[in-house]
């Protein structure tokens, strides 16, 4: 097998991978929101149960990354690549950590009486997961117009949160009672507020890939 | 073939960076064609070095980089039923016009090989052998002298300061490549040409070659040929990649690593090429 047979054939696992971690912070997420809206913990203990797992695929793709680097040398769009995926590898493991919080906050929540107010946290959760998955498409297409667009939502989930944080506000003023379990949920807002952040590092770095263009901070 | 000629970018990366450059060309190479007998080896190049850079070339077997590196010295002379048509300027002076001294020339633009060819003569003697036949120098003090700095810009007289009267054949490969380093520097060139000069080597000599190579452009303009990309990645300010006899894209060596404009560069250097 020549040479640039065998380093396609590595960065197509190194793709396939980061892909699966993707695909694992992504069905977290979904889980730990189903476990909050519908009330059910054992969906959010197997969202805690599963995250040594996506912890394990992250650190297995920063290996496979160094090893690309350090034996096969790439440059160009290999290179670019390549560093793409070591920086995206973490943050979609910090995904999946946010939904693991998520999950654990459904826990304390399900223990105590339903709140009326998922609703909204629902509609920023379907927003964060949208971006993911367009973001995670993104990427596999190389598509940085696509990213790009993904970016600009995020001013939506942005919005969402604000809203969110004021009508919490407002609750735990209005009914005190439940300000324990409101603050919970304002935390549940924030992870999704967070996520949306780094989908946008995600499409940040597939940009990058694509067209060999900083856009961070600009 | 589109080909593009971007403005190289300079990029210092040294502790002890290159001095002020006027901006100004010190090679520039003007639609040079050159012909083997009937055969075009290069086409139409055109070329900007400016003073104290390391530019590298770069490309596959037989795409015209070493030919082009000795058009640049006119060491193609010497082959029987070659032809040059174009200009390369030297400070704005073309080396190729009608009463060229080409034996100036060749001071003025040094060149080290692919394998280092000492002469079987002493160390001092192979460092001296330039500064006596060009007579550059007007006493016995002189020429210690010279070829003393000569070694030392080579990153050599450490090592055979107490051996100077012993052959230069009994030198590791390593040291013989330094000391024709030191033998083209000792009648201070303007430019180094240097054709795979590390390619021999193991990678300690090729090491200090290279460490020799990113000091000496403080002096000097370097031109290196090398089949070693990540060499030329390490080496080189600007990067020229050369193809089938034609010249496909100058860049600086950050950018055409990492983002080049052409994509016949991407596939070579990513190693898909053909």
């Amino acid at each position: 097998m020549d040479t640039h047979r065998h380093l396609d054939d590595e960065l197509s696992s190194l793709r396939d991978r980061v892909l699966l971690l993707g695909g694992e912070a992504e069905q977290a997420l979904e889980r730990a929101m189903y476990a909050l809206s519908e009330r059910d913990s054992d969906v959010a203990r197997q969202v805690l149960e599963h995250d040594d797992q996506v912890d394990h695929l992250e650190v297995e793709i920063d290996r496979q990354c160094i090893d690309i680097i350090a034996l096969r040398q790439p440059a160009a769009r290999d290179l670019r690549f390549v560093i793409s995926v070591a920086k995206m590898a973490p943050v979609l493991e910090r995904i999946a950590d946010h939904a693991c919080n998520i999950a654990r906050t459904a826990i304390d929540l399900n223990n105590e009486p339903e709140l009326k107010s998922v609703l909204d946290l629902s509609s920023m959760a379907g927003h964060a997961l949208k971006m993911l998955r367009g973001a995670l498409d993104a990427f596999t297409s190389s598509d940085a117009i696509s990213a790009r667009e993904i970016i600009k939502s995020d001013s939506e989930i942005n919005d969402l949160y604000n809203h969110t944080f004021h009508r919490l506000i407002e609750l735990m003023v209005t009914e005190p009672a439940t300000a324990t379990r409101d603050a919970r949920l304002l935390f549940v807002a924030k992870h999704l507020e967070r996520i949306g952040d780094y989908v946008t590092d995600i499409c940040e770095l597939t940009v990058y890939m694509a067209e060999a263009a900083f856009i961070k901070h600009t | 073939m589109p080909v593009e000629i971007a403005a190289p970018k300079l990029e210092v990366r040294t502790s002890a960076p290159p001095r002020e450059t006027n901006g100004k060309a010190k090679v520039a190479v003007r639609e040079l064609d050159f012909f083997y007998g009937r055969v075009q080896a290069l086409h139409s190049i055109s070329l900007e070095i400016p003073e104290r850079i390391v530019m590298a070339f770069i490309g596959p077997s037989g795409c015209g980089k070493s030919t082009f590196l000795r058009t640049l010295n006119r060491m193609n002379d010497v082959i029987p039923g070659t032809r040059v048509g174009g200009r390369v300027l030297i400070d704005d002076h073309d080396i190729y016009a009608p009463g060229t001294d080409v034996v100036e020339l060749r001071r003025r633009v040094g060149m080290v090989f692919q394998k280092s060819n000492p002469f079987p003569k002493s160390i001092f003697d192979n460092v001296a052998y330039g500064l006596r036949i060009n007579r550059l120098t007007n006493s016995n003090s002189e020429l210690a002298g010279r070829v003393e700095q000569a070694l030392k810009d080579a990153a050599l007289w450490n090592e055979v300061k107490d051996r100077l009267k012993t052959s230069a054949l009994s030198l590791s490969g390593g040291q013989q490549q330094r000391l024709c380093i030191a033998r083209a520097l000792a009648i201070r060139p303007e430019v180094l040409l240097m054709d795979e000069p590390a390619s021999a080597l193991d990678p300690i000599a090729t090491s200090k070659i290279e460490e020799l190579i990113f000091d000496l452009k403080k002096q000097y303009t370097i031109v290196i040929v090398t089949h070693n990309m990540q060499q030329a990645a390490r080496v080189s300010d600007t990067t020229a990649f050369f193809l089938l006899g034609k010249l496909i894209e100058v860049n600086s060596t950050e950018k055409m690593f990492t983002a080049p404009n052409e994509k016949l560069t991407e596939d070579y250097i990513t190693g898909r090429f053909g």
